[in-house]
C-alpha cells in the first residue's frame, strides 16, 4: 500500500498532477493556433472539451472506490481538484458551444436547449455541477456541515447526465458512450455496501 | 453551352510537405507524452492523412459551369474528412483505413426491372462516358458542408443503357461488403450492405451525378471509390459510395439510415431547412475549411437547387416525406 507524507502530497503530487491535469487543454490550444486540429475543428474542440469532463468526472468518482478497496488515503487529498478540473473542462465545453459552434445567437441556443434533449440533458449535468464547484472549499464544508455531502452526492446523477447526453447524440455507434457508462454504473456500485470494506 | 473553367485548387489551399510532416512528428511526441489513455483520443492533426494527393487524373475531362463561383472546399479536408461507415465511423478513419480497398477489377451488376440487366465494369464507366467536372454543394446530415469538385456523369446516361421498363419506379444502390477490405464492416454499426435509393425521376434528374472523381483525379477510396452516386440536393448520405449494384424495381427499396431509423431518415432526405433532424437542427449549417470563429451559414431549401429540383416534389408535403 502506497503512503506519502503530508509535505509530499502538497508539494510534489499536487502540482503535478494540476499541471498534468492542464496537458489536454494546452494540445488543443497547440493545435488550435497551429492548425492542427483537421477540417473541422470546432467539431474536435467541442467532442474533446465534453470528453475531458467526462474522464476528470470519472476519475474523482473512482477515488472513494480506491480507498475503500486499498486504503490508500492520499489519493482523497487531490480528489477536490479533480473535481474542479472537471467542471474547468465542462465549462470549457460550454463556451466552445455557445461560443464557436452557436456565435452567441441566443434565438439558437434556446431553441436548441428547449428543442434538442440531449443538449437540455448536458445543460443540466453542468447547472448540478456549478453549486459544488461553487462550495468545493473549507469554508463551505464547516457552514453546511452533514449538508455538504449530501449536496455533493448530486455528483452522481450529473455523471449519469452527461454519459446519457452522450449516448443521445450518437448516430449509430454507441460502443464509446456505453463502455463510459459502464466504468460509471461500475464506480457507482464498488461504493454501495454490496462490496464489503477490504483489510 | 458556356464552357467556364472552374477556380482551381489555390496552393495556399494544399498543406505542403514539410508541413505534414511536421504535424505528423508533433502528433507522435503528444502520443509519446502519453499521459492517461485518454490523450490517444485527442484527434490533433491537420486532415492530411492520405498520400493519395497522386491519383490518376481523368482525361478528357469537360469543364462544366455548375457551381461557377462556390469556394472549393480544400482537396485536404474534403479527403480527410469523411463519414464512411465501412472503414469506422470515425472521420478520420476512412483516410486511415480505405487503403485496404482494392478498386480494380470493380464491377457494378445491373438487374431488376429492365431489358438489358447485365453488368458494366469500372474501365468501361471511365472510358464509355464524357467526364464532366460539376461543383456541387454537399450538405451533411449532421449540419456540416462542403464544395466539391466532382467528376463524373448524369447518372441517367448510364441507366439508360440498362433500358428500364415502365415497371421501374425506383433505383437501388448497395456499396460493396466484404468486412476484410472495409474493416469497418466487421461489426454491425449498420445493417450491411449499405443501401440507397432513389425514385425514377430523381435518378434521371440531369442534376444526379455518377461520380468516377474529384478535383480532377480519380475517387480516393475514402470518398467512395471507384464510383459513387452524388445527389447534390439531399443529406449526404444518399450520396451511395462504391457501387456495386443497382437494381430497378416497382416498390421503393428499403435504405439502410432509414431501416436503422425511420423517424430520423426519410426516404427522400432532400435538404430542408425547415425540417429539422429529431434531434438537431437543419436551418445552419458549418461549412468545412472555414476555421474555428467563421461561424454557420443558412442551409437553402434542396440545398440552393430548388430552381432545378422543387418540381419534383410539387403537392408533397415535404415535412411528413422528408
Amino acid at each position: 500500500m502506497l503512503q506519502f507524507s503530508r509535505s509530499t502530497i502538497n508539494r510534489g503530487i499536487k502540482p503535478v498532477v494540476f499541471v498534468l491535469s492542464l496537458v489536454p487543454l494546452s494540445l488543443l490550444l497547440y493545435a488550435a493556433v497551429t492548425d492542427g486540429l483537421g477540417a473541422n475543428p470546432v467539431e474536435v474542440l467541442t467532442h474533446q472539451t465534453g470528453l475531458w469532463g467526462l474522464y476528470f468526472l470519472l476519475i474523482t468518482l473512482s477515488i472513494t472506490p480506491l480507498k475503500k478497496f486499498t486504503g490508500m488515503i492520499w489519493p482523497v487529498s487531490l480528489r477536490r481538484m479533480l473535481g474542479l478540473y472537471a467542471f474547468f473542462y465542462a465549462c470549457l465545453h460550454l463556451t466552445v458551444y455557445f461560443w464557436l459552434d452557436q456565435s452567441f445567437v441566443l434565438q439558437d441556443i434556446v431553441e436548441d436547449i428547449i428543442k434538442r434533449p440531449y443538449i437540455t440533458l448536458g445543460l443540466t449535468a453542468w447547472l448540478l455541477l456549478v453549486p459544488l464547484a461553487l462550495t468545493s472549499n473549507q469554508f463551505s464544508m464547516r457552514l453546511l456541515k452533514k449538508n455538504w455531502k449530501r449536496l455533493h452526492r448530486l455528483v452522481y446523477i450529473a455523471a449519469l447526465l452527461v454519459v446519457v447526453h452522450f449516448i443521445w447524440l450518437v448516430k449509430a455507434d454507441y460502443a464509446e458512450p456505453l463502455m463510459y457508462l459502464g466504468m460509471l454504473l461500475l464506480l457507482l456500485l464498488l461504493r454501495t455496501r454490496i462490496f464489503k470494506w477490504s483489510s | 453551352m458556356l464552357i467556364k473553367k472552374p477556380a482551381d485548387i489555390k496552393p495556399s489551399e494544399i498543406t505542403d510537405y514539410a508541413d505534414f510532416k511536421q504535424r505528423r512528428h508533433f502528433i507522435k511526441q503528444a502520443a509519446l507524452l502519453g499521459i492517461g489513455a485518454g490523450l490517444g483520443s485527442l484527434p490533433l492533426q491537420s486532415g492530411a492523412k492520405n498520400t493519395d494527393t497522386l491519383g490518376r487524373p481523368i482525361e478528357p475531362l469537360l469543364k462544366t459551369p455548375y457551381g461557377k463561383g462556390l469556394k472549393l472546399t480544400s482537396y485536404d479536408d474534403i479527403t480527410s474528412y469523411n463519414n464512411f461507415y465501412e472503414f469506422g465511423t470515425g472521420k478520420s478513419d476512412p483516410a486511415e483505413l480505405a487503403h485496404k480497398l482494392n478498386t480494380r477489377p470493380w464491377n457494378i451488376v445491373v438487374e431488376g426491372e429492365c431489358e438489358a440487366p447485365g453488368e458494366i465494369g469500372i474501365e468501361e464507366i471511365l472510358s464509355g462516358f464524357v467526364q464532366e467536372e460539376r461543383i456541387y454543394r454537399l450538405r451533411c446530415v449532421e449540419a456540416w458542408a462542403m464544395v466539391v469538385p466532382w467528376v463524373g456523369f448524369s447518372l441517367g446516361d448510364l441507366l439508360k443503357r440498362f433500358k428500364p421498363t415502365s415497371r421501374a419506379k425506383y433505383v437501388m444502390f448497395e456499396t460493396l461488403f466484404d468486412p476484410d477490405q472495409m474493416p469497418g464492416q466487421s461489426r454491425k454499426t449498420l445493417d450491411w450492405p449499405y443501401t440507397e435509393g432513389l425514385r425514377m425521376d430523381e435518378a434521371m434528374h440531369p442534376l444526379t451525378l455518377l461520380s468516377t472523381g474529384l478535383y480532377g483525379k480519380e475517387l480516393p477510396n475514402q470518398n467512395g471509390a471507384p464510383v459513387r452516386l452524388v445527389v447534390p440536393w439531399k443529406y449526404g448520405f444518399k450520396s451511395i459510395k462504391s457501387i456495386v449494384k443497382i437494381r430497378f424495381s416497382e416498390t421503393m427499396p428499403k435504405t439502410t439510415w432509414w431501416q436503422m431509423q425511420p423517424k430520423e431518415y426519410g426516404f427522400y432526405a432532400n435538404v430542408n431547412p425547415q425540417v429539422d433532424h429529431p434531434r438537431w437542427s437543419q436551418k445552419k449549417h458549418r461549412n468545412i475549411g472555414e476555421g474555428i470563429f467563421a461561424g454557420k451559414h443558412e442551409t437553402l431549401m434542396f440545398n440552393g437547387y430548388a430552381d432545378e429540383v422543387a418540381s419534383l416534389y410539387k403537392g408533397m408535403d415535404l415535412s411528413r416525406f422528408f
